[in-house]
């Protein structure tokens, strides 16, 4: 039996209905412009598990006030932006797998968010190899040491080389010559390990000691004995679930006469600084890559940032004031996708047969202003080795806050290139 | 540092790790010896005590002390209860055949794990010490003015992890007590030297069974209680506590009570004093090679009884 299709008035009526029901829903509306209004998938490489948890936890809160601000404003091109988040378990293999999965089953236009350097180092191939443009936020020195390739790209943060070299001057004239260094044993340390060691003799000073840390580590108590006495800095960044138990052990280990300290706030980022046992950091120094407790010189755009991420004044979630922010880190995926978007913007992107016209946009970006889309600071983007450059600051804990006490300029952070991707083919 | 101040100092680093790894690999072995299965899940139940442990603690309001003293109790028993129910619905179930309740409870490892970061989280969080003082140590050399006092540089512990030592040694003490000179262990003994017997003298051997498993548990659970004002729970911690217990167990000969105490001093003190002076990497590698001399050379383990 077949069955005639007719368009009765009832039915042309319903649709009719339904039609302008969708015309008027603003979502609709908002991104009628485009060519094509289905939204640009940016697949999110997430840390949900694994030492990586509680800086995936907060690099997922601001990409989704990130999007929203995003599709708010329009969207990219006049499409919507829509985020799949993938875990990968703070783990290189899955990662790889992750990102091929972007590729393949969920036609991502492009990939994006991944921290830690050796899930980086992991991926990395698996989106050369799938063509598929790669924006990490790592602080890793291997995209710009020209380890990776023309489709990862890290435009939003900036990387641990440059980040210590412009430490290393306020170490060595304001804390000590005679460092120590505690670091944990993967890439990502021995980033720490190989440029603040050059960076400090380059001052005058010298390391006294090397202490590596897997990341996995809980109990660091048996790794103290190896500093020297006659250390004056102790240098520390450490990573994984145990961060707190590390600070707590080290405050332990020196009681009331320890050296100078400097540290990397990875060592306490999402740790409350009023946790007991943290009492000795006071006058402590710390690098931060953007102050977590709001400054007395906060700018509009970090008010605006914290807000729509939902962060309080003293760096932690709105709704909980022990959940605290890795907010030394989490800007980057704000500002990644913001360049996202303006490098879609500016090469007309239109579906992945457009990939290779985002890269050579992204790579034509130099100078970023301080802005609502950057708010941790100006930034300068160098696109032949992929690399972003910016301020860094450096906080001192008084009455249990870290106090911005000195701002980098981005010359200090600047380097030799060591890669030209623009010269590598697609 | 100094030799002397620092062999003192891996010495009292060690000692917590022993304590802590004695209790757990006592519930293995006990398990073992009186039920003749592999628990593979028991790291899980050490990791649930910390994790329960935490719920408690955050709950309860006040002194740290007051959340402290009530997850002692209530870890354990949760976990208690937990393992009594996998021994009602897994073990039971496959008859207690050594190969199928290897199987059986890898899958009741996973299920705790993946249940614990669904419920908890992924994140690492800290149990507040009921009480947690720095004590320096002094030690003693040859200065200026012959011998003098003075405290080097990280020569110290706290009260707390003092506390974890003596705690250690008293349960173990209550465990040998009860297992020598009540009811309950002369029953558990009976039922590890011969469970026909046992059976046919009227001794409830499933109920026994249960009672151990549970029992087990609960001694990973407490040994996690005593230590996660030190370490942090966090839903994957239950990984090296295995490892250690099952090297712990073979070393001192399975289901020895006696074997499992020493051997867990012998690797526990080794681990402490090997990962303080070369690396924690090294004194995993040498804890298993000895499992691995152990095994050629005295197959029954330090402590076991030959098999017929």
């Amino acid at each position: 039996m077949t069955k005639l299709l007719k368009t009765s008035r009832r039915t042309l009526l319903k649709s009719a209905g339904a039609g302008a029901l969708m015309a008027s829903s603003p979502l609709l509306g908002r991104f009628a412009s485009a060519q094509s209004s289905e939204p640009i998938k940016i697949g999110f490489q997430q840390h949900s598990t694994g030492i990586g948890a509680a800086y995936g936890r907060w690099y997922g809160r601001t990409t989704d006030a990130a999007v929203k601000m995003i599709n708010e404003a329009g969207g990219i091109n006049g499409r919507p932006v829509e985020i799949i988040a993938e875990d990968d378990g703070t783990d290189p293999k899955r990662g790889a797998e992750v990102v091929e999965k972007f590729a393949n089953q969920h036609n991502c236009d492009v990939a994006f968010g991944t921290l830690f350097s050796h899930v980086v180092i992991g991926s990395a191939p698996a989106a050369g190899e799938q063509k598929l443009p790669y924006f990490v936020v790592s602080e890793g020195h291997h995209v710009a040491s020209g380890g990776l390739n023309r489709y990862t790209m890290q435009p939003g943060i900036t990387d641990v080389k440059s980040q210590v070299q412009a430490m290393a001057p306020y170490v060595a004239e304001n804390l000590g010559k005679k460092v120590t260094m505690i670091f944990p044993d993967f890439a990502f340390g021995h980033d720490h390990r190989d440029f603040f060691t050059a960076a400090i003799e380059a001052q005058g000073g010298e390391v006294l000691e090397h202490i590596a840390v897997p990341p996995a580590e809980t109990s660091f108590t048996k790794y103290f004995p190896k500093i020297p006495r006659d250390t004056e800095v102790l240098y520390h960044v450490m990573v994984g679930p145990a961060v707190l138990t590390f600070v707590k052990e080290l405050g332990e280990f020196f009681g009331p006469s320890s050296p100078a300290i400097f540290g990397f706030i990875d060592s306490l980022e999402a740790v409350d600084l009023a946790s007991p046992g943290l009492e000795f950091l006071e006058g402590t120094y710390f690098w931060e890559g953007n102050p977590r407790y709001a400054q007395e010189d906060q700018t509009s755009y970090d008010k605006n940032f914290r807000a729509a991420v939902g962060v309080d004044e003293n760096g932690a979630s709105v709704s909980d004031a022990s959940d605290v922010s890795t907010y030394a880190h989490m800007f980057g995926c704000w500002e990644t996708l913001h360049i996202i978007k303006a490098g879609m913007e500016s090469a007309d992107y239109q579906g992945p047969a457009d990939r290779q016209k985002l890269i050579e946009a992204v790579e034509a970006m130099t100078d970023m202003a301080e802005s609502d889309a950057h708010p941790q600071g100006p930034k300068m983007f160098n696109g032949k080795t992929h690399q972003v450059f910016g301020v860094q600051y450096i906080s001192k804990v008084e009455n249990g806050r870290l106090v911005k006490v000195h701002t980098t300029s981005i010359e200090d952070t600047m380097y030799p290139d060591e890669v030209d991707y623009t010269t590598q083919s697609f | 540092m100094d030799f002397g101040p620092h062999l003192i100092l891996a010495i009292l680093e060690g000692a917590v790790g022993a304590s802590v790894l004695a209790l757990t690999a006592l519930g293995l072995s006990l398990v073992f010896g009186v039920m003749r299965v592999v628990n593979v899940a028991h790291g899980e139940f050490f990791m649930l005590g910390a994790v329960v442990a935490w719920f408690v603690a955050s709950t309860l309001a006040g002194h740290p002390a007051v959340g402290f003293l009530a997850a002692l109790v209530i870890a354990p028993l949760v976990a208690g209860v937990i393992a009594m129910v996998v021994d009602r619905i897994v073990l039971k179930q496959v008859e207690y055949d050594p190969e199928a309740t290897i199987v059986g409870t890898i899958g009741v490892l996973y299920i705790l794990q993946q249940s614990a970061l669904m419920v908890y989280g992924p994140e690492a969080r800290p149990v507040e010490p009921p009480f947690s003082h720095r004590i320096a140590l002094p030690w003693v050399d040859w200065g200026e003015n012959g011998f003098g006092f003075y405290f080097p540089w990280g020569l110290s512990t706290t009260s707390y992890k003092l506390f974890v030592i003596v705690a250690a040694i008293a349960i173990l003490l209550t465990f040998w007590l009860v297992m020598s000179r009540t009811r309950i262990g002369l029953i558990m003994r009976a039922t590890q030297l011969d469970r026909e017997t046992a059976l046919a003298f009227g001794i409830p051997v499933q109920r026994v069974y249960s009672m151990v498993f549970g029992f087990g548990a609960a001694l990973a659970a407490l040994a996690a209680v005593l230590i996660v004002p030190i370490q942090q729970a966090h839903y994957l911690m239950g990984h090296d506590p295995l490892l250690l217990s099952f090297i712990v167990v073979i070393i001192g000969g399975l289901g020895s009570v006696r074997g499992t105490v020493v051997a867990a001093l012998l690797i526990g003190m080794s681990d402490g004093i090997i990962s303080v002076f070369l690396s924690p990497t090294l004194s995993k590698i040498i804890a298993t090679l000895l499992v691995a001399l152990v095994l050629v050379f005295r197959p029954q383990g330090l402590y076991g009884k030959k098999m017929a």
